[in-house]
């Protein structure tokens, strides 16, 4: 394998860690949904990269999913339902995001640690990625947990599920990408759905999933 | 292709599924469900007569069998149940007709998701098994559309994609363990390719995978720091869907986690799984007992019970060992047995009674004697008094324990004291005390439930020389 093409595939994987970033310290929900889309652009990106490298044709397919349906549609349906819904004001976060961007970096490091040293056989293209991948995923949860606003919380999910699939398109000829892409875009699909029929704001009165947790726990 | 016991048992749920979408009448539907559910069970059963053989997407084996032919058993009795449970709902009019075809449909998609997921030979196809059977659960526990029953189901929803999402890391790291020894392509995914060279894998790769995998299926294992998703689950849903809950999709998830742990027994040079699983084990045995104390909820209540039998479960089989194995197999059917059991029951007190809140039933055993006597026998199965069931598999699964480490086995049985005061402190009441609430008898199908109690009542007796070499052979495979 060339060093540039090795370059160009980690240059996108780094990119993605970064966009991670960039949605950790995101205070409004439009925002938050550009950056996704960002997010899943930079994907689209570097998955079509990985079929190019691996001379794997059947991951553009997962590419298109990502950059259709992630990038586009996903997102532009999340505008929507917020402004249907009335909710696009500043998103609280539970502790500061001095502090967030703080936990993100040591989960970045983290997972280098982690990652790096337990993959010293595999090749160099496979590893970079999965560590960059798991780094996505953590902070993916990370973005979840520090968020009060259910639509924020569903972004950081899919953020996450971004990080899955460049982990599975970065281990080299595995099976099923395609499906388990398809598969995550219908759970996503769901999601979404879900935000929407279940009308959260018209049962709760808002999106703060503070207020789902008045209900949480025993029936008076 | 010709269609084998293995494709049938696929093919009986997703086709009656699309057929129940499409018919109306919620009669007649009903009655499909169970007919189906029947004919699916009976195709299990055909399983232990002529065995098909294994490819690379679908899988037989011993261990698989137990688990099918439960499955499938305890999905026909529950459909059964379900059946006269829905017609109360449907007069009291908190569903609509227009649900019952939703619902019924998605009965049967999530009988197919928890079957494939348990004859899928590839780790990928397991995965999507049973994310799609987490799909359906999740839209089954928001059906009623109340606050706590969204609530509840949105919980479910983001913990249940979350820890399917770890689940997805953990399998992609195998598959990247798998690929330097067996090669590109789909046999790093091939469970009985993996498991056969899982020697030369790298451990250190395995070890973080299973990490992943322990909190991914864990959490829907409903192991103790990851649980918090059941017991909204279990107490907002239907009734049968609790019972479906609780009774098999657990052991699904456990049943992927078991796979894993052959491939990381193989290797040796990889961490043990053991330890871990002991630990959450026991973990969820101490927690979910304690908790058990301040239940007002009484589905709630026993979705505790269900965290904590999942904790021995999964304890036995971290002891390892043919012995622990063979008590953690037993002990895992008869918790699918008796805790559907209990919630049949339950769902019926919470009929007559219109309440699921504990301090609003009480004296059962005056104003419905049937259902009283039926949740009694239940508990004290669940509790494990002797002579049934539960009683000789907690028994065995201290034992095997005492030998290798008797310190693990005075908290085990600290645990299971401590829910047997809690259990029975509120059950005595509910079933014993003061005659409360309305009357009026219940329209109740019993057969299921005293069919479930028979059987938890006579393996506490005598054991089929069939059943414990059947059990004896699993146990040795889990190693």
């Amino acid at each position: 394998m060339s060093s540039l093409q090795f370059d160009i595939a980690h240059l996108l994987a780094g990119c993605l860690v970064l966009a991670s970033f960039m949605m950790l310290y995101q205070d409004r929900l439009y925002a938050l949904l550009n950056v996704y889309a960002l997010h899943a652009g930079v994907l689209a990106l570097s998955v079509a990269w990985q079929a190019y490298v691996q001379g794997a044709p059947h991951l553009y397919v997962t590419a298109l999913i990502a950059l259709v349906f992630k990038a586009i549609i996903i997102p532009v349906a999340l505008h929507r339902i917020i402004k249907r819904l009335g909710i696009h004001r500043e998103i609280e976060n539970v502790i500061s995001v001095g502090l967030t961007m703080m936990a993100g970096i040591g989960l970045v490091a983290l997972s280098m640690v982690v990652m790096l040293r337990v993959t010293p056989g595999a090749d160099a293209l496979a590893r970079e990625d999965l560590a960059f991948a798991l780094s996505v995923v953590l902070l993916g949860l990370l973005i979840m947990v520090t968020r009060r606003n259910a639509v924020s919380q569903v972004v950081g999910f899919m953020s996450l599920e971004n990080g899955l699939v460049l982990a599975a398109t970065g281990a080299k000829g595995m099976p099923l990408v395609v499906e388990i892409s398809v598969a995550f875009s219908v759970l996503i699909a769901f999601i979404v759905i879900g935000i929407f029929l279940f009308r959260i704001r018209e049962r709760f009165d808002s999106v703060d999933v503070e207020t789902l947790d008045r209900f949480r726990g025993e029936r008076r | 292709m010709s269609i084998d016991a293995l494709t049938a048992i696929l093919l009986i749920p997703v086709l009656s599924a699309a057929l129940l979408a499409a018919l109306p009448g919620y009669m007649l539907t009903a009655k499909l469900n169970v007919v189906a559910a029947l004919a699916t069970f009976l195709t299990s059963l055909s399983l232990f007569v002529v065995e098909p053989t294994s490819g690379q997407y679908l899988l037989v084996d011993d261990l698989n069998k137990v688990f099918i032919v439960l499955t499938t058993f305890v999905g026909f009795t529950t459909s059964v149940f379900s059946a006269s449970y829905i017609h109360h709902e449907i007069e009291v009019g908190r569903l609509t007709p227009a649900f019952m075809r939703f619902y019924h449909a998605m009965y049967q998609t999530l009988m197919f998701a928890m079957n494939l997921a348990l004859v899928a030979n590839n780790i990928g196809l397991m995965w999507v098994a049973v994310e799609v059977a987490t799909l359906t659960t999740v839209l089954m526990v928001g059906i009623y559309r109340t606050h706590e029953a969204l609530e509840a189901a949105w919980k479910y929803f983001i913990l249940g994609s979350v820890g399917i999402a770890l689940a997805l890391f953990g399998t992609i790291l195998v598959y990247m363990a798998a690929r330097p020894v067996v090669g590109e392509g789909l046999d790093g995914m091939v469970w009985t390719v993996l498991v056969q060279h899982a020697s030369a894998f790298d451990p250190a790769l395995l070890n973080v995978a299973f990490v992943f995998l322990l909190l991914g299926y864990g959490t829907k294992v409903g192991l103790a720091p990851l649980h918090a998703w059941l017991p909204d689950a279990h107490a907002e849903g239907p009734t049968p869907i609790s019972a479906v809950l609780s009774g098999l999709l657990l052991n699904v998830a456990l049943y992927a986690l078991l796979r894993f742990k052959m491939i990381l027994a193989v290797n040796t040079a990889a961490i043990a799984p053991g330890p871990l699983m002991v630990t959450m084990g026991l973990i969820s045995v101490i927690f979910a007992s304690l908790m058990l104390y301040r239940r007002r909820d009484i589905k709630r209540m026993f979705a505790y019970s269900s965290i904590e039998h999942m904790g021995i479960i999964v304890f036995a089989f971290g002891m390892g060992g043919p012995l622990a194995n063979f008590a953690g197999l037993l002990h895992m059917t008869m918790h699918s047995l008796t805790k559907s059991a209990i919630f049949f029951a339950v769902g019926h007190v919470a009929q007559v009674k219109g309440t699921q809140k504990i301090s609003d039933i009480s004296g059962l055993t005056v104003t419905n004697p049937v259902l009283g006597w039926g949740l009694m026998l239940g508990v004290v199965a669940i509790v494990g008094l002797p002579p049934l069931g539960i009683f000789m598999s907690e028994f065995l699964v201290v034992s095997s324990t005492f030998s290798h480490a008797p310190w693990l086995t005075v908290i085990l049985v600290l645990g299971i004291i401590i829910a047997l005061g809690g259990l029975l402190l509120r059950v005595g009441v509910v079933v014993f005390g003061e005659p409360k609430g309305p009357t009026a008898p219940a329209e109740a199908s019993y057969v299921p439930m005293f069919t479930h109690l028979a059987l938890v009542f006579m393996a506490g007796i005598y054991l089929p020389p069939a059943l414990v070499n059947g059990f004896t052979n699993v146990a040795r495979l889990l190693g």
